[in-house]
């Protein structure tokens, strides 16, 4: 059993995609990664041996930033940019897109779920 | 898209000039200024600078984490204050 850095990785997903369920890691790294701990990225989770697994774990640790402390520093930018007070900051206070997009409609993902406004004035025609 | 590294960062020239001016004088006021675009230098910090939002100044107080910021950031030029009828309802 592959767990790293809190996370049980897929048994039955070859090392490539399984890495990614880490938070922080993407496909990209994720080879780069299999790379420099020298295990081929096709073979499966199941079929790594404990030396693999600890060299894959080192090679993590060495370079990358994941999980807890990863989401702690975005966390924390965000942190900054509102105890500043700068636009951004201003945009995730109110829960607004940060980066210039629309809010006449849409924007969901940062709004939220719709709220209705009971007696909207209908468009007429 | 971002600035090239090769022309280096924009800051207003008359602004920094005044900036230094009082770091050599050791005198402290309020800038006005119009420069919103203009990025904040390290000199800035502990200033007062009045940036314009097209209606009027908004003081911003300089601290050290808002190095690397522009001016404009700190003096919003929309302000929404929600939306008809809505204030009943929250009461």
């Amino acid at each position: 059993m592959a767990r790293i850095n809190g996370i049980d990785l897929p048994k039955n997903k070859r090392g490539e995609i399984a890495l990614t369920y880490i938070y922080g890691i993407g496909r990209s790294s994720a080879k780069k990664i299999l790379l420099q701990a020298g295990v081929d990225k096709d073979v499966k989770v199941k079929d790594w041996d404990d030396d693999q697994t600890t060299a894959i774990r080192n090679a993590i640790s060495s370079t990358y930033k994941v999980e807890g402390e990863l989401r702690s520093e975005v966390q924390l930018n965000i942190k900054r940019l509102m105890d500043i007070g700068c636009y951004r900051g201003i945009r995730h206070r109110l829960g607004l897109p940060v980066r210039g997009q629309s809010t006449k409609n849409n924007a969901r993902t940062r709004k939220g779920k719709k709220k209705t406004v009971a007696n909207k004035k209908k468009a007429t025609k | 898209m971002s600035r090239s590294l090769k022309k280096g960062p924009y800051i207003d020239f008359n602004l920094e000039r005044k900036v230094l001016q009082m770091n050599d004088n050791g005198k402290k006021s309020v800038i006005k200024t119009w420069a919103r675009a203009s990025m904040i230098s390290p000199d800035f910090v502990g200033h007062t600078i009045a940036v314009h939002n097209g209606n009027k100044f908004i003081p911003v107080y300089v601290t050290e984490n808002m190095v690397g910021h522009k001016l404009g950031e700190f003096s919003p030029t929309r302000n929404f204050r929600g939306h008809a009828g809505k204030k009943n309802k929250k009461k």
